[in-house]
């Protein structure tokens, strides 16, 4: 440990132990604010991790049937197909404050939300009924790939946060408060010496006197 | 209010027309790295990009990792997934907690 270039004063003494308390309560309050966070952490990467398994697999699912249909279908009709679309989904997006990180709150808004119609943006006529069943599988997947997207997109920020205030937690418990204390001590040690000497001085000099 | 913009090959994304998002065909990395930026510049709040685009263009994505907004979502393109999706995942854990313990 190395100790602070200071001058061995009451003065500095005084500062330093300021500094020393700042030092401490800061360190409490930035690990209380990383288990906090790391238990948040766990708690939501778990859901983002089982989420991605579960969409990339029924998506996979989905690009097999779209897959079929496009086999089955000509590229010219597949694209006339879906080209006009019925639903609509549009974002909206608050904030939510998790321990000092904003992570986005995402709802969902579809244009079809009450119509009890058909998905499908075209005629059965034309069209296999592989298409049907992609797009209907897709739609479905819709809800969680938007979760998805909201989780991944808090985990992603919280982990940069926790790595962040760990290295701050650690800089200070094993930096900033050993130097501290180290060069607390090391005035304290100076200002005896100085006072002992002081002492033997006068001793003597009264010595002399008599 | 934001959109939905979904960036990929063709034969993976056109399925997604259908359901009302955005759909931008890419064919190459410039391409891509051109959408991707354009889109979030748009108030394009969700980018779903396919793990095989991603993967030409990973320090663009990486850009976008300590916005909030867009939120950049690999997904699986047609062809399977390249796990590229898990292993962000996975490196969030170990930046997050130091060792992997999923």
């Amino acid at each position: 440990m190395a100790k602070l270039n200071v001058n061995p004063t009451r003065m500095e003494l005084s500062t330093l132990k300021i500094r020393l308390v700042t030092a401490k309560r800061g360190h409490k309050l930035l690990k209380d604010k990383q288990d906090e966070l790391m238990r948040r952490f766990i708690e939501l990467i778990k859901k983002n991790k089982q989420l991605r398994v579960d969409v990339e697999k029924e998506l996979g699912d989905s690009f097999k049937e779209f897959l079929q249909a496009s086999a089955v279908m000509s590229p010219e009709m597949m694209e006339e197909a879906v080209a006009i679309p019925k639903e609509e989904i549009t974002l909206d997006v608050k904030k939510k404050n998790i321990m000092s990180v904003n992570v986005p709150i995402m709802t969902f808004k579809r244009k079809l939300e009450d119509d009890q119609g058909s998905i499908y943006p075209y005629g059965l006529a034309q069209t296999s009924s592989e298409l049907d069943d992609a797009i209907s599988k897709l739609y479905n997947i819709m809800p969680k790939l938007l979760e998805l997207a909201q989780v991944e997109k808090a985990c992603q920020l919280m982990a940069d946060e926790i790595e962040g205030t760990r290295r701050r937690v650690n800089a200070l418990e094993y930096r900033t408060i050993p130097d501290l204390e180290e060069t607390i001590r090391f005035i304290r040690m100076k200002l005896d010496e100085n006072e002992r000497s002081t002492i033997t001085r006068l001793m003597k000099v009264k010595d002399m006197i008599k | 209010m934001y959109k939905i913009g979904v960036v990929g090959d063709k034969d993976s994304v056109l399925a997604f027309k259908a359901l009302g998002v955005d759909v931008f065909t890419v064919t190459g990395e410039h391409d891509a790295r051109k959408t991707v930026d354009t889109l979030a510049r748009n108030r394009y709040g969700i980018i779903f990009i396919t793990e095989q685009m991603a993967s030409l263009i990973p320090d663009t994505i990486a850009r976008y990792d300590k916005e909030i907004i867009p939120a950049v979502i690999l997904i699986p393109s047609n062809q399977g997934t390249l796990n590229i999706g898990m292993d962000r995942i996975n490196r969030n854990v170990e930046k997050a907690v130091g060792t992997n313990i999923l």
